[in-house]
């Protein structure tokens, strides 16, 4: 009797997280542009969708600044936080108190404290801004992955390694960052996921002309319903199952432990 | 060898992107402009205490608070399901809570506005067996369904992980000396998942009080919450200065709970989750 409760329990929450899901994906092949009827199968809103140059430009934009920001923020990241862990007690917990900070503050206010900033500083506001802001937020994730890392790490091991005649570079190269590197595929992962994803910040720190993706089902749904969104989830939804399970596969296999997901 | 000074240019970036901005909205909020320049006001602060802004505030709260319990105690059973001895090694379960995580919350939101609209999935369903189609749009209950539905795994996971690590061994022992499982529950269970719970908690009610979208989305134009409020300062009429203000108490009430919270969280530390 319990067992089938559970079951039954489980099955409806699941349903209800996955039911709206799954009916946007099966109406985004309605040929009727209402969700109250099905018109019979068609695939016209992916034409539509692929043909749509504000939905194209904004997925360019996306992938764009995705990468871009988590290439900057990788780099950045990886950098400052064998800066902060050698710092001294004050100086890192500084450093890790006002990193810890865009993480902590709501999405809106540091929206508006960046684009209150750009406004300032007299940047027009568009693809500089707007990539500046997901730096801003990116690194700090990359930071508080390696940190931990960096703490695991046996300190000898690098200077065995100068002992041995590596120079700095050399020994980081070949010591911390063999060390370190799960940590940095971590946060390269999760800023490239946040970056993706992002729409409160970037729904105000960037300008006419240049959107991505979420401000323009924003500014979409906003209006009403729009079947070329339905195929835009569709295909976004199927990229994200995809790339979890790339990501999963590739976690457990390294090393069986679970991961960040 | 002290390699510290790698992380000077993030100092600079630091500073100027994340300490200077919130020097700005402490600045805009604390000043206005008068013939002879600026001067330090409080204002924008006495504004807030208008009835019509203290609602926002209450109102944001009050269907933050109604998302936060109504996860809770539809989330809770489900961790509790899933770290349960059958449900334990479906890892799949797991996996198929942390999907809609990372679905962009934007399209989460638009799939109920197409369910819920007036020629939508379920009003199709309602004349369908015979009764009026109802306004099931742009009311407060519609703002909430929403939080809940893009929240609800932040309270799932939290929770779980923190009872899936709880030591069997200490429910064997309250078994043998005679506790049934509700005494179980009530004495062991839930005050070892507590730290779940309180994590939970922050990661459903934090977003849920600052959300714009969905209160935007699903309540139309009628449901101001004090996020709302915040994007209209800004982007519609230009008031940085009242803007800023709320955006400072918002950041307060924010950080203060944090605070309270992280207290409590200490034991949960390692959850691993994100």
């Amino acid at each position: 009797m319990m067992r089938h409760l559970k079951r039954l329990y489980i099955g409806i929450v699941f349903f209800f997280l996955y039911a709206p899901i799954l009916i946007l994906m099966i109406f985004s092949f309605n040929k009727s542009r209402y969700m109250s009827k099905w018109d019979g199968f068609s695939l016209k809103w992916y034409a539509d969708l692929f043909s749509d140059r504000d939905i194209m430009s904004a997925l360019y934009y996306t992938l764009l600044i995705a990468v871009l920001s988590t290439i900057i923020a990788t780099v950045i990241g990886l950098i400052t936080a064998i800066g902060i862990h050698d710092m001294n007690k004050l100086g890192k917990g500084i450093m890790v108190n006002i990193s810890y900070l865009p993480i902590l503050n709501p999405d809106i206010v540091t929206g508006i404290s960046l684009m209150m900033l750009f406004v300032f500083m007299k940047l027009e506001l568009g693809f500089l801004t707007l990539l500046l802001a997901h730096i801003t937020f990116n690194v700090p994730y990359v930071i508080f992955s390696i940190l931990p890392k960096l703490r695991q790490m046996n300190k000898h091991l690098y200077e065995a390694a100068l002992d041995l005649g590596a120079t700095p570079f050399y020994a980081f190269r070949k010591v911390i960052l063999p060390e370190i590197m799960p940590g940095v595929v971590t946060g390269m992962i999760l800023a490239f996921t946040l970056s993706i994803d992002d729409f409160v910040i970037s729904y105000f720190t960037t300008g006419a002309g240049v959107s991505n993706l979420s401000i323009i089902i924003y500014s979409m749904a906003r209006v009403g319903i729009k079947p070329t969104i339905n195929a835009l989830s569709t295909l976004l939804f199927i990229s994200v199952l995809l790339l979890l399970l790339i990501v999963n596969k590739r976690t457990s296999n390294n090393n069986g432990k679970e991961k960040v997901i | 060898m002290k390699k510290s000074w790698v992380a000077y240019p993030y100092v600079v970036w630091m500073i100027m992107f994340i300490v200077v901005p919130l020097i700005l909205i402490i600045f805009y909020g604390t000043v206005r402009t008068t013939p002879q320049g600026m001067e330090f006001t409080l204002e924008h602060f006495k504004r807030f205490f208008e009835p019509l802004y203290i609602m926002v505030l209450v109102r944001s709260l009050y269907l933050a608070f109604i998302c936060t319990i109504v996860c809770l105690l539809l989330g809770y059973p489900v961790s509790m399901i899933l770290a349960s001895k059958e449900y334990r090694d479906k890892k799949i379960l797991i996996f198929l809570m942390v999907i809609p995580m990372w679905m962009n919350f934007l399209l989460r939101t638009y799939a109920w506005l197409t369910l819920l609209e007036k020629n939508g999935i379920i009003n199709t369903l309602i004349s369908f067996i015979g009764l009026p189609k109802m306004d099931l749009l742009y009311n407060q209950w519609a703002v909430v369904l929403g939080m809940v539905y893009n929240f609800l795994p932040f309270m799932v996971l939290p929770i779980y992980s923190v009872l899936i690590k709880i030591d069997k061994s200490i429910i064997e022992a309250a078994e043998d000396l005679g506790a049934n499982s509700r005494t179980v529950f009530r004495k062991v269970i839930f005050p070892l998942s507590l730290p779940g719970v309180v994590s939970g908690i922050t990661m459903v009610f934090m977003p849920a009080v600052t959300t714009f979208v969905i209160s935007r989305l699903l309540g139309g134009g009628q449901f101001l919450l004090i996020g709302n409020l915040i994007e209209e300062l800004f982007l519609k009429s230009g008031e940085w200065g009242f803007g800023s203000a709320l955006s400072i108490i918002m950041m307060i009430l924010i950080l203060f709970s944090m605070a309270i919270m992280s207290r409590y969280e200490k034991e949960n530390e390692g959850g691993g989750l994100l």
